[in-house]
């Protein structure tokens, strides 16, 4: 298993040239066909990527696993997994099959759709194993073509403004990282990640052009970062091409959009942004805390005022990537740690209530939380389901929202009481946002003409489901099985990251 | 034995719940029963037989994060027994009872089915309710609060048609999350402090927590007041005490047992038993028991004087569980948290029968929960009527005075009051003149139910018959609880001094150690080998009781040593709090607090209010007949009388009958503010301000690509857009293959 990472990576993609190259025609064959090569080749996909599991040594806090050739142009082809990385990759591998299974309602189009998902995972799991900044930035950047596919091809009635901005958005954030990259290149030399979070960038105060820029090239790689990864998470304020590329993109898309992709920036963060520029974070950390506390209560409060079922989910994503953003720069174990099976947990939850919007828009096609009432009376499977990932949504204890919440909480406590207590007023706005789209959704009578004769949920949407509800149940009441793969390299990286600061930053336990 | 009381209601829920499709609807009810049945059965062998000793029980890991940990275990003590005997008892009684309330239900068609439902979900409040109560940790314990919190939620909305009872599910939901908020940031505020949020260590840092300060918001804090606060915030959303109580009434949307089980005896009571538990740190609290004893008083008075007015039966049977969960807090607050428990105890008794009472009532009278349309029904519905007038005799609080006969009311809340006596004389004025009140209301139900001439629909009157044994035998068995419960067990919760203590297991008298080593923290920090030697004796003052066992508990008790030295290996004690001290010799052996209780060395209590003057003691006897008189004149004697007042003093009365307009103002200071916020944000915020202005260069870009898209017709852009992505697909792998073979 010397290339396991890339045999992971490729497979999709292997499996999409041949969809591309020998699958000819549109008929129902052939569509069938496509669906199930696509299945069976994210499974196959998954049940390898176990081997990841069972071979990680936990205790080891470097990489494993890794891979390195020489490439084109004197480039390197770096892969590996740490104790962060790796659970991504199985989170993507995971939810891929879901995925695949929850489009299987598709008949538009389809060999291409399921060409776009293997690349895109392909382009995913690159970014989670790159250990080069150049191939991590392909990854990073290709990574958008698919998903502007899915939403402009396969979207809603506004998919191409939705396309546009989601595309704009995220790409004009990594055109700074891509200068960043270069000054990364040129101040140490290399360009393999390994080596760049070895290296010291100069935090000596820089003066530009008058501008006193304290935290000198740190701060300014920081700030480039930021631009890009604060755009994929999204923070607040640049969140609003999260809604509306939500709201137009197919289900299966916003899953994975909501998923997988988000996490891209959170990783980033933890990657990039905190072990190598420490004095920077460290310096910033307090407009990262106000702007995720922000986040919380802003978009929890729009999430109240929405009547889109899909908009709501994904204003309540942005909340709960606030919870991430403010444990990863809380830079404690609890913090980081927390932020980590925050994003674990989300891509789950949010998963499953995306999908379980997908399923009643399947029936009824619209998203109008006006539409429906009284969906219990004709669908007590569906309430169940609904319910639950509510519940795990408000981070009920018991489930894997609540631990997330409880340590990303716990973490910014010890740094920062302030954001704390308006970060924890969340769990109040939470519940009214939930409760309230469950309650006009599900509860009630069941008076509307449109919703007489609508069926419960089917043996293969219940299927999709079940996986989703055990990892849920399973990292709530057992987290260990997270925190024990994250728990070490969390603690190197954090111990690090004290070390790195000037002795006055490092004992500050600023209350304030 | 308690891993079998704590999983079997969780394995009926289960059963019940997703079983009954396989097993019959009937099947799955009975196995529920059945199993809540063992789990009571077991508990009052637990009950009567223990011997006072905490016991641990480490079933699982669960959190596991740096320093931060948390199990799934079991903390055995008196606190925990009670609590059992109390939930189960109840539970069990409510799980018979409703064979009977629930058989026909007009809310459902004919072919639905709801029984196994109901009886899951009822099983289900149970399990989250004794993980609450034999939690080991503040985090399991945060489980069991929000787990009764759903259990809570999908019960009063388990007519989910009801407009009404969604609202309320909802309500209640929110409200105590508000509470949550508290509690969640006094446990962060802990473990902070404390680097732990096992019980045995926060408990043994009380001493420190009273020394430490805290920067919290705006100002800096002593660190055992703010978290008392915190956590008091909690027991106020659970517990439906003033500010944060305006969901319980609203709950009775729920069919009536569940208002008995959840919303009298057993949920609502969590808040009381956070604060007992928490004892050792709200002993070094005094600011935060002032605020409870405050709270409890004025939440006592304020449900008192609306249920004066109330018409609806469980309603007033509602704001009288909030009022006497008012009493309980004055008796933690004032540090007699014997006394609270007591009055817990004896009150789940007396208050679920009082709630199935009138459950049979409103059964009898075909749903039909106005007092207004009551009236002579005591020849009707006899055997009720007897139940609830023992229920009525022990809220009221009859008993012989000065002397310890009586119903359990009279001997649980004269103690309350006695103890609030030496504590704080506003709350001694205002839980007599609510004691006034509770008699007051309890008799105006028993009259305007039961005495009288029939009023109202005729039709109803003629069919009212007795409920089935089903839902009789539970009233006789809790019938038992209102009279003797308090007899029994006066002398453990309020007898001698010495006796409460080895009866909650702590130890004897509070004889003040040997001073001399300076503050407790340093000495623990300096010294662990001391202080693990030498026990109770090395430590200062104020550690006394903390430490008496010291040694001794490592020995009994190697699973929580086992845990403390597997915390100590991932241990990160970077956190540099005056507070690591106390973690670090957790590590070397906690030195927990013995007993379930804990009394600080200052605290009194308990002897001083047995020395109250007679006339204290007699007055809420006083104030209790006062009241029957005045009730017995407004609605058998003069009936006139009540609505002639009500027209004289129309603002008082609608101030009352209105709950003081609370729903009100909450509407719109947090309901339709948050909407309108909300919907501003949206618009102005995203709308306006950010897609308009910040990111204005993109929002012009976008349209521009968007018409461009537009123009070269669907299809195209994208055509050439997929031949890129596989364009770079390919090139990837063929750069990757190539590469790896040089």
């Amino acid at each position: 298993m010397e290339n396991l990472l890339s045999i992971i990576t490729f497979l999709p993609l292997v499996a999409a040239a041949i969809l591309a190259l020998f699958l000819r025609g549109d008929d129902g064959a052939a569509r069938r066909n496509a669906k199930w090569l696509a299945l069976l080749a994210t499974s196959a996909t998954f049940l390898i990527s176990l081997f990841l599991l069972t071979g990680f040594d936990p205790a080891d806090t470097g990489f494993q696993f890794v891979e390195e050739y020489d490439w084109i142009l004197g480039l390197q082809y770096k892969m590996g997994v740490d104790g962060i990385s790796v659970l991504f990759v199985l989170l993507t591998t995971f939810l891929m099959p879901v995925t695949i299974a929850a489009c299987w309602d598709v008949e538009v189009r389809v060999k291409e759709y399921m060409i776009a998902f293997l690349v895109l995972e392909t382009l995913m799991l690159g970014v989670f194993c790159a250990l080069d900044l150049v191939l991590f930035y392909l990854f990073f950047e290709a990574g958008l073509i698919p998903m502007f596919l899915i939403i402009g091809i396969w979207g809603g009635k506004e998919r191409i403004y939705a396309a546009f901005k989601f595309f704009l958005y995220t790409f004009l954030g990594s055109v700074l990282m891509l200068v960043a990259m270069i000054a990364m290149y040129l101040d140490a030399g290399t360009t393999d990640i390994t080596q760049l979070l070895r290296h010291n960038f100069a935090s000596e105060t820089l003066n530009i052009a008058g501008f006193q820029v304290l935290g000198g090239l740190q701060t300014l790689l920081f700030v480039a970062f930021f631009a890009s990864f604060a755009v994929k998470m999204p923070m607040w304020p640049v969140h609003t091409w999260l809604p509306d590329a939500h709201v137009q993109a197919p289900t299966a898309g916003s899953v994975v959009l909501a998923a997988i992709l988000l996490k891209m920036g959170g990783y980033g963060f933890l990657r990039f942004s905190l072990p190598m520029f420490p004095v920077a974070s460290d310096m910033l950390a307090p407009l990262v805390f106000w702007l995720s506390a922000i986040a919380i209560v802003y978009t929890s409060l729009v999430a109240l005022a929405q009547n889109d079922m899909k908009k709501l989910i994904a204003y309540s994503s942005v909340a709960h990537m606030g919870y991430v953003t403010m444990g990863i720069f809380a830079a404690n174990q609890q913090g980081v740690e927390g932020a980590i099976f925050q994003m674990l947990s989300h891509g789950f939850i949010s998963g499953a209530l995306f999908l379980c919007v997908g399923v009643i828009y399947d029936r009824l096609h619209t998203r109008e939380i006006d539409a429906y009432g009284g969906l219990v009376n004709r669908m007590p499977a569906y309430a169940l389901v609904f319910m639950f990932f509510t519940m795990a949504n408000v981070g009920l204890p018991g489930t894997s929202g609540f631990i997330g919440e409880f340590l990303t909480l716990a973490g910014i406590f010890q740094v920062n009481t302030w954001v704390a207590a308006v970060a924890t007023s969340g769990v109040i706005l939470s519940a009214a946002y939930a409760l309230w789209l469950y309650r006009r959704v599900v509860f009630g009578d069941l008076i509307k003409e449109s919703l007489r004769s609508i069926t419960d949920m089917s043996a293969r949407e219940k299927a999709i489901f079940a996986p989703l509800i055990a990892m849920t149940l399973l990292l709530g009441i057992y987290p260990s099985l997270v925190t024990d793969i994250t728990g070490p390299t969390v603690a190197s990286l954090v111990t690090g990251y004290q070390a790195a600061l000037p002795a006055t930053a490092a004992t500050q336990i600023a209350l304030q | 034995m308690t891993t079998i009381i704590l999983f079997a209601p969780l394995i009926g829920a289960l059963i019940c719940g997703f079983g009954w499709r396989l097993i019959g609807e009937t099947a799955g009810q009975v196995i529920a029963t059945g199993l809540v049945f063992l789990a009571a059965i077991l508990s009052w062998i637990i009950f009567l037989t223990f011997d006072g000793e905490t016991q641990q029980v480490v079933l699982m890991r669960w959190i596991d994060s740096g320093s931060l940990g948390a199990e799934w275990a079991i903390r055995l003590d008196r606190l925990t027994a009670i609590m059992l005997v109390v939930v189960n008892s109840v539970s069990a009684l409510v799980h018979l009872y409703s064979f009977g309330y629930m058989a026909h239900d007009d809310n459902w068609k004919h072919a639905e089915h709801y029984k196994a439902r109901f009886f899951a979900y009822l099983s289900f409040f149970t399990f989250a309710m004794l993980m609450l109560v034999t939690a080991d940790n503040l985090v399991q314990m945060f489980f069991g609060w929000e787990g009764v919190g759903v259990a809570s939620y999908l019960l009063i909305g388990f007519y989910y048609r009801k407009p009404s009872a969604n609202a309320a599910a909802m309500k209640a939901f929110i409200v105590n999350r508000v509470g949550d908020f508290g509690f969640a940031l006094g446990i962060f505020a802990l473990f902070f402090l404390v680097d732990s949020v096992r019980f045995d260590d926060v408990f043994a840092a009380g001493p420190v927590l009273a020394e430490t300060s805290i920067r919290f918001l705006w100002a800096d804090w002593n660190a055992a007041n703010l978290i008392g606060v915190l956590l008091f915030i909690g027991a106020m959303g659970k517990s439906a005490q003033l500010f944060l109580h305006t969901w319980l009434p609203d709950a009775m949307e729920g069919p009536t047992p569940v208002s008995a089980l959840i919303h009298a005896a057993t949920m609502v009571t969590a808040g009381v038993f956070l604060v007992c538990r928490m004892s050792p740190v709200f002993e070094y609290a005094p600011d935060a028991k002032t605020m409870i004893v405050v709270i409890g008083a004025s939440t006592a008075f304020f449900a008192a004087t609306v249920g004066l007015v109330q018409n609806d039966i469980k309603r007033v049977i509602a704001y009288s569980t909030c009022s006497q969960l008012g009493y309980m807090f004055v008796a933690a607050g004032v540090g007699v948290y014997s006394v609270a428990m007591f009055h817990l105890f004896t009150h789940a008794f007396f208050k679920a029968m009082l709630f199935l009472g009138a459950g049979s009532v409103i059964h009898a009278m075909h749903h039909e929960q106005d007092m207004r349309n009551y009236g002579g029904l005591r020849k009707k519905v006899p055997l009720t009527f007897w139940a609830m007038m023992i229920g009525t005799l022990a809220i009221t609080g009859v008993g012989i005075p000065l002397t310890h006969i009586g119903f359990a009311g009279f001997l649980s809340k004269d103690a309350v009051i006695e103890s609030a006596y030496v504590g704080s004389q506003y709350a001694f004025w205002l839980l007599v003149i609510a004691a006034f009140m509770t008699s007051f209301y309890s008799w105006r139900l028993m009259f305007m139910t039961f005495f009288g001439a029939p009023r109202g629909d005729h039709h109803a009157h003629d069919h009212a018959r007795e409920s089935p044994k089903m839902m009789l035998i539970p009233l006789a068995v809790l019938a038992l609880g209102a009279v003797f419960s308090g007899m029994l067990w006066y002398k453990v919760f309020f007898g001698d001094e010495a006796k409460v203590r080895s009866w909650f297991g702590m130890p004897a008298g509070i004889e003040h150690a040997g001073a001399g080593h300076g503050p407790a923290g340093e000495a623990a920090a300096e010294d662990h080998a001391a202080t693990t030697a030498s026990g109770g004796e090395a430590v200062a003052d104020d550690h006394a009781a903390t430490t008496a066992s010291g040694g001794e508990a490592v020995a009994d008790d190697p699973a929580a040593t086992t845990a403390s030295g597997g915390e100590a290996a991932a241990g990160d004690h970077a956190a540099t709090t005056a507070a690591t001290a106390v973690s670090a010799d957790a590590q070397a052996g906690p030195a927990p607090v013995q007993g379930a209780l804990f009394f600080g060395p200052d605290n009194q209590m308990i002897h001083k209010a047995h020395g109250v003057p007679d006339w204290v003691k007699v007055s809420p006897f006083a104030a209790m007949i006062l009241g029957l008189a005045l009730a017995f004149q407004f609605y058998i004697r003069r009936p006139d009388l009540p609505g002639r007042l009500a027209a004289n003093q129309r603002p008082m009365y609608l101030f009352l009958l209105n709950k003081w307009y609370f729903d009100e103002v909450y509407e719109f200071l947090f309901v339709r503010s948050a909407k309108w916020l909300g919907g501003f944000l949206w618009k102005r915020g995203d709308g306006a301000v950010i897609d308009g202005t910040i990111n204005g260069v993109a929002l012009g870009i976008v349209p521009f690509f968007t018409r461009l898209a537009g123009r070269a017709q669907t299809g195209y852009v994208f055509t050439y857009a997929f031949a890129m992505v596989l364009g770079i697909a390919v090139l990837v792998t063929w750069m990757t293959l190539s590469g790896g073979a040089e």
